[in-house]
């Protein structure tokens, strides 16, 4: 067993790990209700830290739109759960919402990379930046609905959609979608995350993943060894966007009314998964989900300050940074703690 | 580096069981909450953000009914026990916070204060059949179930209450609209009133929309609304934007009729706003703080006293959310020690058959949907302060 696939498997392990925990927790009845309700977001909030870490980490290019993605994903799943909710049973359904969102999500972001990608300089940042902005009011502008006659459409009002009085509004303006079907759970929270590290995982070791994190190193020894530049670029970022949309696919499912409005889809939630990615470690997936995990949980369980809890979240995310971060204070840990003799440590020497 | 990669991620790999395992301590204590002698009401609205005026209103309101009953005797003479909690306007934050207070023993449920936020936690509160009552959650989806119940008025109802009074009163020919289709809330009423004009002995001739994103010039909207020939304008969104409306018709010069539902309350409170603007501005409205009733002019000292502010009709449909809970209750003859659902169906069937009086109109009855029955007001601004429009 070589050195990467060991730390594939620890990550996989650590994720594997907390799930059979909170499981046992969770049938013992030692789990509070407010936890298990933060479950699956912090599920979903790990995956799209994974996939942006690809982008930012592995790829090297920064995307500070890609709740964008995850608003496609949620809105074109939750718009075909709740088109088909009484047509199709519950699992296949589900599946075939993941593999619609993630159809969505991956597509948009195939023809954002178009034009884009073939660019040098920082030009995906700003052009993800306005994405997510533009879907952001598209959908509050859009209105489908469906009766006899089949789906109306219209990006005026809902009146204008000329409905049948049996009608059923899906999509209705800044009102978004309500009651889309409550099937994503911990469990497949799970298996997304688990599924996203390895396609992520297995990518950075391949031959592509390679070719990928040449291209970040540096562009002109990765064009001159004959790399296509550009496709490995749209390779990665759309994988990218496809992960996200898996994210958006299980925020869809989790809460009931859906709108896309700035708490959820806008710039600063974009920052905030990328505030995940930078304290994680750029480049370090497992790093990612944890702390996705961390800085999700933070405030929660912080309720107990009220309002100062903003405060002691804004003081730990500085003091995150600075202690993982910062040249000095590394240099000072290693001196500090590098002389402990931690037990894992002297087994490596041993052996 | 490697090294310390992997101290850092065993050390937060820690971190987070120990999150996890100090999570479980607040579980332990659930169970103890209900079986004590007293009743536990919870109340869910944004407390920080944007919105932070009309969480932090329904919280303190409700804080106030709160400390009247017990000061009173309680409710079947038990005492209530009250917290209030955070959602920042997040229909996830606000599912965070209603299990955060189930876990604190929460048994009846205020909140939440905003639609969306509201409709995501009902599917929660059926799941587990707990009684809720919102008390400033209007838009439609709000009551879709039996166990939640609301105070204010409706979108569609508020809408159509102010076509209705548009009508009767023949306010107007031509009427314009400015309404923000980034809000569930305005652009619910405004469907509605469209819907409802039809028919009516008025014309809509221009409907206008803006977004949260462009709220700041509205010259291109008044001026549609101009030259369309309206002369009632209709605006069905909150007094911020609305404050802009007015100020900036008045710099171009036109004097329409000005016509706002429940947001607008507020508007003489905006700073920097010339409050002259506003004569002759209708709202409809179910609370005025400077009504002179004795409830009112009592609740007002109070919350001005405690919190330092004018209270809004948020605060007042909070406060009257919690004297609902307590005559249905008594109605129904609960005791703490009943589980959070057969206190839900008992409450529940007792909705229906109280009539109760408050702060936001003198008789309120409900209907098994959830719809409250009253008799919308209307005012009209006239030297600064609200007047009867009857």
């Amino acid at each position: 067993m070589n050195k990467t696939t060991k730390s594939n498997l620890i990550t996989y392990g650590i994720v594997i790990g907390a799930y059979i925990i909170v499981e046992i927790l969770m049938l013992t009845g030692n789990l509070s209700s407010h936890l298990k309700g933060l479950l699956v977001p912090m599920t979903y909030y790990a995956v799209i830290a994974v996939a942006l870490n690809l982008c930012v980490g592995i790829l090297g290019e920064l995307s500070i739109g890609h709740c964008g993605f995850m608003c496609i994903g949620a809105f074109s799943s939750a718009f075909f759960s709740r088109a088909t909710e009484n047509a199709i049973p519950t699992v296949p359904r589900f599946i075939l919402a993941f593999i619609i969102g993630i159809a969505f999500a991956a597509l948009f972001g195939f023809l954002i990379g178009i034009p884009v990608l073939r660019l040098k300089g920082d030009y995906l940042a700003i052009v993800t930046l306005a994405f997510g902005e533009i879907i952001k009011n598209v959908i509050n502008a859009l209105y489908i609905g469906i009766d006899g006659k089949g789906f109306h459409f219209t990006m005026k009002s809902s009146m204008d959609l000329g409905m049948e009085p049996d009608g059923d509004i899906i999509v209705n303006g800044a009102m978004g979608i309500t009651g889309t079907p409550h099937n994503s759970s911990f469990t497949v929270g799970i298996i997304v995350l688990l599924i996203a590290l390895f396609i992520v995982q297995n990518l950075v070791n391949s031959r592509d993943g390679r070719a990928i994190m040449a291209i970040r190193d540096n562009y002109i020894a990765a064009e001159s060894t004959g790399i296509n530049v550009t496709s490995y670029k749209m390779m990665a970022f759309t994988i990218s966007a496809a992960i996200a949309g898996a994210a958006g696919v299980l925020f869809s499912h989790n809460i009931t009314t859906l709108t896309a409005s700035s708490q959820y889809f806008g710039f600063n939630a974009s920052i905030m998964i990328l505030v995940y990615v930078v304290l994680g470690g750029i480049g370090n997936i497992r790093g990612s989900v944890i702390a996705a995990c961390i800085l999700y949980l933070l405030p929660e369980l912080l309720r107990g300050f009220n309002t100062y809890r903003m405060l002691i979240y804004s003081i730990v995310l500085i003091v995150m940074m600075i202690v993982n971060w910062s040249p000095k204070v590394i240099e000072w840990r290693k001196k500090t703690f590098g002389r402990i003799n931690l037990p894992w440590r002297r087994a490596k020497e041993v052996a | 580096m490697k090294k310390f990669n992997k101290v850092v991620s065993t050390v937060m790999a820690s971190a987070l069981a120990m999150a996890m395992l100090a999570g479980c301590g607040d579980g332990a204590a659930q169970s103890a909450g209900s079986g004590s002698g007293s009743f536990k009401i919870g109340a869910i609205g944004p407390l920080t953000g944007a919105a932070a005026a009309y969480g932090n209103a329904v919280v303190n309101g409700a804080q106030i009914a709160v400390d009247e009953i017990n000061a009173a005797g309680g409710i079947n003479g038990y005492q209530i026990e009250y917290k209030g909690e955070d959602d920042e306007l997040n229909a996830e934050k606000s599912v965070n916070a209603y299990n955060s207070l189930k876990d604190w023993g929460m048994q009846v449920l205020v909140g939440s204060t905003t639609s969306a936020c509201s409709i995501a936690v009902s599917e929660n509160t059926k799941a587990d059949n707990m009684f809720q009552l919102t008390p400033s959650g209007s838009a439609e989806d709000c009551v879709k179930y039996d166990n939640v119940f609301r105070v204010c008025f409706s979108d569609p109802n508020q809408g159509i209450a102010s076509a209705q009074y548009i009508s009767d009163h023949n306010l107007a020919t031509k009427v314009g609209i400015i309404y923000d289709n980034s809000d569930v809330y305005s652009s619910g009423i405004y469907q509605k009133f469209v819907e409802e004009s039809a028919g009516k002995n008025y014309e809509v001739v221009s409907a206008e929309a803006y977004t949260q994103d462009n709220n700041t010039d509205f010259s291109v909207q008044l001026q549609k609304a101009k030259d369309a020939g309206a002369d009632l304008v209709f605006l069905p969104i909150y007094y911020s934007d609305a404050a802009l409306i007015l100020t900036q018709a008045n710099t171009m010069g036109y004097a329409p009729t000005f016509f706002g539902v429940d947001g607008m309350d507020g508007i003489l409170t905006v700073e920097n706003f010339d409050t002259s603007l506003a004569e002759g501005l209708m709202l409809l409205t179910p609370f005025a703080a400077d009504a002179t009733d004795d409830l009112t002019v009592n609740f007002v000292k109070k919350y001005k006293e405690k919190y330092g502010e004018t209270p809004n009709q948020f605060a007042a449909d909070a406060y009257d959310a919690v004297f609902i809970i307590k005559a249905a209750m008594e109605k129904a003859n609960v005791t703490p020690d009943m589980s959070v659902s057969d206190i839900c169906d008992a409450v529940k069937g007792a909705m229906v058959q109280i009539e109760a009086s408050g702060l936001t109109s003198a008789k309120m009855t409900w209907a098994a949907s959830g719809e409250p029955n009253k008799e919308p007001k209307a005012v009209v601004i006239k030297g600064g302060v609200y007047v009867s429009a009857e």
